[in-house]
């Protein structure tokens, strides 16, 4: 006999002023079941996970946790009933200590009036058992790491009494090495008879870890059944529609030898990276890949003047450049985009529309310095539908656009610049397979264009089907260079052995 | 050691020292007794009502109506107690002057809950509504004589000490007031599962919803317990000034908001705590008293406490600024 079902919903519908998020959407989850949720950017699976979570009350539509009704469906009563969500954005508190973060929400849901320091550490102790790390319980989470942070919002969720746990994109910030860390954890839950539901955009993943899936659409449920009925195709073709097809890119260098566009020569900010030298040349795309902590995104950093290369130094289509900031950066023509659009890139609150401009406010100024009005929304109309940005009008909020449509946003705003260099880290985290597709034919597009493209990344199929070069880091060291017969599998070696030297 | 540099508490108890040396230097009258305990005499009245701002501060928000509400308290307390020659317990007045604040303190707490508001745009209004309040239907005038009982107050001591021919010293009661009520919100932050609420509001407001908190309940506590604080703050100065005047007090919403920033708590939210309050409030109330001490002009003093007010914004954010990203 199956499990009981833990959660039922029935014909489930959100709108928001002016876009209809949920369009009768029903959802089950049998007790230790690892559900699977997918769907392009804005098809509304945030927006689901918010109403079980009772953070969005459900207009129409019944929501059933452990048997019964919630009626109506507050956040206390879900997290009551064993609902324990993590949060695209982790939904912590950067100014309390990780020890704090871990607990408070544990206290409250108990009900507990008064504080007792002693049972707040015990309890972070044992969530962070739970997951097999170790972190400084005094440490304020604001000063962790992106990937600590999301550890600890893991890690918390997995406390007592959950019977459900929701991951909204769980690994999009983890490093191969912590997914299967994750994997494994998740791996025992399952085994302790909690459910998880589970959103991502990587494929693979979704095939490798859940049992059952469901598609989302546009609002709707396009797709649902036990994960074995599936492949990376039908899923695709479920989310888009169409069929989507990744194709490799190839470089073909111009008639006529061009100057190299970046020439970088023993670069260094010890004890991130040193000595790291490479070209890009004009049409090429390179990628840059390496575990966390290799030094990649320091070297990101430095290219960009936020933390200046202390050694080394850069030629720029042949001239020597210095990077001493941002704006020596942005005065050359380089341009970022950085890891995490959350904290780093976009002004939540702004609209769209400013968003975008951002960037490019200077060459927008006409004379005397006044804005062209007219020329600034044609060209925030035309970013939004090249890059199919999902939302009623530019002036909404960032922070109202579902999490890859935010990264589009922050696409938009560097490639305004039209700069000469372009770093991308990691720019298609959290972005749905359709349009990641969309972006990645953008930045051939501009390769083309004679646009020096350098790609971290440690997706490796992305690395690996739209660069022609990558280079490996190892500890702030290059390590290999491949050139584009590159294959996931080789690199997945040097990262193993990476993981051996490094004694982890 | 290394915490305890890292310890805002600590710099400011380092400067704190500092200037008192300083202003000891020149001047040594500074260091009698009899001057630092009215020191801290004088302190009290600012450190109630930088307690209740402290937790505004930390839920990430800015209230500058605490004034006008001590002085409704305060005025209102006194007409009624001289007006009937009231000779009972004194605890009676600070019981009512209590009651006052919390009630005006229900205002703010239901604008601002009720309809989102954020906090400064609510007090400007209530801060001129309060004390328009007392001087458009109840009097201008200023009360001059207190009841006996609040004149008993005013000459009480927690404790004294000399005497025997020589000169006695003593600490006055209000002293010991403000000791305790920082102890209690002390531990009511620290101790309690709301206080740690109004820390985690002024953090991440959505991950508060979140955890479970109802944010009405938080942000209504918080501007009761401003009221109730400023009630007794407000009753507290007329005894010290043994008069009850209706335009006083307002005006002193900046030395307290610089003695909490001074003490630590960061405007935006999030960080602050009892012991830097204290500390903070020590500074200012040395730093405006001595500036006599050391011959400086006393029109010199809003002046220099808005200088100190910016410096203890801007430092920590300069410090903020340098430390590098993390990446
Ligand atoms: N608070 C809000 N106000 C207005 N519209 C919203 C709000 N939250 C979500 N939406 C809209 O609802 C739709 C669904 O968004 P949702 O965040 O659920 O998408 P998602 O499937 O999680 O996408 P992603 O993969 O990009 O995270 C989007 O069109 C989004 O713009
Ligand atoms: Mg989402």
């Amino acid at each position: 006999m199956p499990p009981p079902q833990f959660l039922e919903l029935d014909d489930i519908h959100k709108r928001f002023a002016g876009v209809h998020a949920l369009r009768g959407v029903d959802l089950s989850i049998r007790e230790g079941e690892v559900h699977c949720l997918a769907g392009e950017n804005g098809s509304g699976k945030s927006t689901l996970i918010k109403v079980i979570a009772g953070v969005h009350p459900p207009e129409e539509g019944r929501v059933r946790i452990g048997g019964s009704d919630l009626d109506p469906v507050t956040p206390l009563e879900s997290i009551r009933r064993g609902v324990q969500v993590i949060y695209q954005d982790f939904s912590l508190f950067p100014n309390l200590s990780v020890a704090e973060n871990l607990a408070l929400n544990n206290e409250v849901e108990q009900g507990r009036r008064i504080v007792r320091w002693s049972r707040i550490r015990a309890t972070a102790r044992e969530a962070l058992a739970r997951i097999r790390r170790e972190l400084p319980l005094h440490r304020p989470v604001g000063e962790l790491p992106v990937a600590d942070r999301q550890l600890v919002a893991i890690a918390r969720a997995l406390l007592h009494d959950a019977r459900l746990v929701i991951m909204d994109e769980p690994t999009t910030a983890l490093t191969q090495r912590e997914v299967e860390n994750l994997f494994t954890v998740i791996e025992n839950l399952r085994a302790e008879g909690i459910a998880i539901l589970f959103v991502s955009h990587k494929l693979r993943e979704v095939l490798r870890i859940s049992e059952r899936l469901t598609i989302l659409r546009n609002g709707s449920k396009v797709a649902e059944g036990p994960t074995t009925d599936f492949d990376e195709r039908s899923i695709t073709e479920a989310m888009t529609g169409r069929s989507v097809r990744d194709e490799k890119f190839h470089y073909t260098a111009g008639p006529g030898a061009r100057p190299p566009v970046l020439e970088v020569e023993g670069l260094g900010r010890p004890p991130a990276y040193r000595g790291v030298s490479f070209r890009v040349d004009p049409g090429e795309i390179v990628g840059i890949t390496g575990l966390l902590g290799s030094g990649r995104t320091e070297l990101a950093l430095g290219l960009f003047g936020l933390l200046p290369a202390r050694e080394g130094s850069v030629r720029l289509d042949g001239q020597p450049l210095r990077i001493r900031s941002v704006e020596e950066a942005l005065a050359a023509g380089i341009a970022y985009v950085p890891e995490d659009r959350l904290t780093e890139g976009l002004f939540l609150e702004q609209s769209i529309h400013r968003n975008i401009i951002a960037s490019i406010l200077p060459e927008l100024a006409g004379r005397f310095g006044f804005l062209d009005f007219a020329r600034a929304r044609r060209e925030v109309e035309e970013w939004i539908r090249d890059f199919g940005i999902a939302t009623p009008n530019a002036e909404v909020p960032a922070q109202s656009l579902s999490g890859g449509n935010q990264q589009r946003v922050l696409l938009a705003r560097w490639l305004a610049r039209t700069p000469r260099v372009l770093v991308l880290n990691g720019p298609t985290v959290g972005v749905d397979v359709g349009s990641k597709e969309a972006i990645h034919q953008r930045l051939r597009a501009l390769a083309a264009e004679g646009m020096a493209v350098l790609l971290l990344s440690d997706d490796l199929p992305e690395v690996v089907s739209n660069c022609n070069r990558v280079l490996l880091l190892r500890e702030g060291r290059l390590a290999a260079e491949f050139d584009e017969s590159v294959t996931e599998e080789t690199l997945n070696a040097h990262f193993a052995e990476t993981a051996g030297t490094a004694g982890v | 050691m290394g915490r305890l540099l890292r310890q805002h508490e600590f710099y400011v108890a380092v400067i704190l020292v500092g200037f008192s040396l300083l202003v000891g230097l020149v001047n040594p009258a500074f260091f009698s007794l009899w001057n630092l305990f009215a020191l801290l005499k004088s302190s009290a009245v600012i450190g109630i009502f930088s307690l209740g701002l402290l937790l505004v501060l930390i839920s990430g928000e800015i209230d500058i109506s605490f004034p006008a509400i001590g002085v409704v308290a305060l005025y209102l307390t006194n007409l009624f107690f001289s007006g009937i020659d009231y000779e009972g317990t004194v605890l009676l007045p600070f019981l009512m002057a209590a009651g006052i604040g919390v009630l005006l303190g229900s205002i703010n707490a239901f604008v601002i809950a009720r309809f989102q508001l954020p906090t400064l745009i609510v007090s400007l209004g209530t801060l001129s509504a309060f004390q328009g309040f007392i001087l458009t239907f109840v009097d201008t005038r200023i009360i001059n004589r207190l009841s006996d009982p609040m004149i008993d107050y005013s000459r009480s001591k927690a404790l004294s000490f000399g005497g025997e021919g020589g000169p006695v010293y003593s600490i006055h009661t209000s002293v010991l007031v403000f000791l305790l009520l920082a102890v209690v919100t002390w531990i009511l932050l620290r101790y309690t599962t709301l206080g740690r609420g109004v820390y985690a509001l002024g953090g991440d407001r959505q991950a508060t919803r979140r955890a479970g908190f109802r944010i009405w309940k938080i942000e209504t506590f918080i501007y009761l317990y401003v009221g109730f604080l400023a009630g007794i703050a407000g009753l507290i100065h007329s005894a010290h000034v043994r008069s009850g005047n209706p335009f006083d007090l307002v005006g002193t919403e900046l030395n307290v908001l610089a003695a909490v920033v001074l003490g630590g708590a960061r405007i935006g939210g999030g960080r602050g705590t009892v012991l830097g309050t204290v500390l903070g409030v020590l500074l200012i109330t040395v730093m405006n008293n001595s500036l006599i001490l050391l011959g400086i002009p006393s029109y010199w003093q809003r002046f220099v406490t808005g200088m100190v007010l910016i410096v203890a914004v801007v430092l920590p954010q300069v410090r903020h600024l340098r430390s590098p990203q993390p990446a």
